[in-house]
């Protein structure tokens, strides 16, 4: 029993970090219909940014911030300077072009600082155990799902209660008819790429934390599987990549606590492929459901 | 007419989608506080010529005038806030969004907290049943709701010139009655309408004037009534 509390706890804080990635994913899809392949490479950038933040002296919270900031940017250049342009003439190129960016962030990265796995500094995030009912909490677990609380609350909030989440949720739904509401759709794909990429650093700086890791090719695996659990959610759909990435990070962490950690992966592929086949349009996704 | 009164001049237009030429040279111009209609088959360019106004596609020549200045080259989202509203065809309302929230959207080029309310007010009692389903989501509206919650979007805009799509498609005969007044309502609270129509006897009996467009091309303007005796006409569009 505690052993099951103890794996669904570790599944909560590991599926938090996927859903922060999953929900970039979804936005940056439902938005331009552009599975952003670098998206998982922007968590590598913010992991890095926050890592020279802590070097340099500076706590959780302002590195976070910085962090943010500078992918948040980082995430507006990349569809400025390499979809923009593409994006109308196909969709595979666009495509092309994300993995571009891709391998692009991955090896400049290698290029200037290494390909060595880093740690944050020793002081920078003190660890605590606690126990709960015979359950082992570390406070990275409360900053995990702390951190992903607040920030997906704040998102919840642009989305459905502010003009630009309205704009952003119409140009999903029809970038056309937005535009003869007077919606500029270049600016609103901007904002997408804005919030997506932020909240994509913070993901980074909490993976950084969790796995002790900081490292050039970081985000690819957590990038996969975030796009896993935006599918499994229904991708498009904003709860549904966080009740996709949740579940997924349950589901890993059962395997894994009950023996079957070399399967985690491969577990994470099949549960794509069975939704894939079962239900296309994912937990939350919805068909088209226009009415004549 | 003085082409000075003109509020919209549509300059010898010209638009081509890759290897098709779309609109070959319209020149057409609507008066304030008109009612103008455009006539035609399916693929004649009528909604060509209300997406290239409304800077939807560009043009590739030619030149489209409002209130006197070019807009030819302005974009799309710039040319609503100059006070064009275009109620597209198929109605395109945001079948995600709330009734309300598609409502907001109509108001979003604007900062006026009160002249929304207002408009808000004035929209939900033109169309009541918008009111009842304020808070659902659009896309369970019926077709006919979801045509007045398109044209309610766009009074949102508070809009000078409302540019009509087939606001008549899909819908029964009674409905088609019902938007059909309430397209003239609109017009005589001071909104001056270019309306897009297959339904040729419905529009040439609201419209001031009407042009018949065939292959991209004009081929016949004149007043609604002069237009609707015209036999070319009655034998294309009306049914004998």
């Amino acid at each position: 029993m505690t052993d099951l509390l103890q794996q669904l706890l570790n599944g909560l804080s590991q599926g938090s970090i996927y859903a922060l990635i999953a929900v970039g994913y979804t936005m940056i899809y439902g938005i331009i219909q552009l599975i952003n392949f670098a998206h998982g490479d922007v968590i590598m950038v913010g992991a890095y940014v926050a890592l020279g933040c802590a070097l340099m002296g500076l706590g959780f919270i302002p590195s976070l911030a910085v962090a943010m900031l500078t992918c948040a940017i980082l995430g507006v250049i990349i569809e400025r300077v390499a979809y923009r342009r593409v994006r109308p003439v196909s969709r595979l190129a666009a495509l092309t072009s994300a993995i571009g960016v891709s391998l692009f962030l991955e090896y400049t990265m290698m290029y200037f600082l290494g390909a060595d796995l880093r740690t944050y500094p020793a002081g920078f995030f003190p660890e605590r155990t606690y126990s709960l009912l015979g359950v082992t909490i570390n406070n990275k677990d409360l900053l995990v799902l702390g951190t992903t609380l607040v920030l997906v609350i704040i998102l919840q909030y642009i989305i459905y209660r502010t003009r630009t989440g309205k704009a952003m949720r119409a140009v999903s739904f029809d970038g056309q008819a937005a535009q003869l509401m007077g919606v500029n759709v270049n600016s609103t794909v901007a904002i997408t790429f804005f919030i997506g990429s932020a909240m994509a650093a913070a993901a980074g700086l909490l993976y950084g934390i969790y796995f002790n890791t900081v490292q050039p090719l970081m985000g690819l695996m957590p990038g996969l599987k975030a796009f896993i659990a935006a599918v499994l959610g229904g991708i498009g759909s904003v709860p549904g990549a966080m009740l996709g990435g949740i579940l997924l990070g349950m589901t890993e962490s059962l395997v894994a606590g009950f023996g079957g950690s070399m399967y985690r992966d491969a577990v994470a592929f099949i549960i794509l492929i069975l939704v894939l086949l079962i239900r296309p349009t994912g937990l939350l996704g919805k068909g088209a459901q226009e009415k004549v | 007419m003085g082409r000075v009164e003109a509020m919209l001049n549509l300059e010898d237009v010209n638009v081509h989608y890759g290897a098709i030429w779309a609109l070959k040279g319209i020149n057409l111009t609507v008066g304030e506080g008109e009612i103008v209609s455009l006539i035609g088959a399916n693929g004649a360019g009528k909604s060509t010529t209300l997406r290239a106004i409304s800077g939807i596609i560009k043009t590739s020549s030619g030149k489209i005038s409002y209130q006197g200045e070019d807009i030819s080259k302005t974009p799309a989202h710039e040319i609503v806030k100059k006070g064009i509203a275009q109620v597209p065809e198929g109605r395109r309302i945001f079948a995600n969004l709330t009734v309300m929230e598609n409502l907001e959207l109509g108001a979003y080029i604007r900062k006026d907290a009160k002249g929304i309310k207002q408009d808000m007010e004035g929209v939900l009692d033109r169309f009541p049943r918008l009111r009842e389903r304020i808070g659902q989501i659009a896309g369970t509206l019926s077709g006919g709701e979801q045509q007045m919650l398109a044209i309610g979007r766009a009074l949102m805009t508070r809009p000078k010139l409302m540019l009509l799509d087939e606001p008549s498609m899909g819908l029964a005969p009674l409905l088609v009655k019902e938007i059909f007044s309430i397209i003239q309502e609109i017009n005589q609270d001071g909104t001056t309408i270019l309306l897009v129509e297959q339904n040729a006897r419905m529009a040439l009996q609201i419209a001031h004037r009407a042009y018949v467009l065939e292959t991209g091309r004009i081929v016949l303007e004149g007043s609604a009534q002069e237009l609707a005796k015209h036999e070319d006409v009655k034998k294309a569009y009306l049914g004998g």
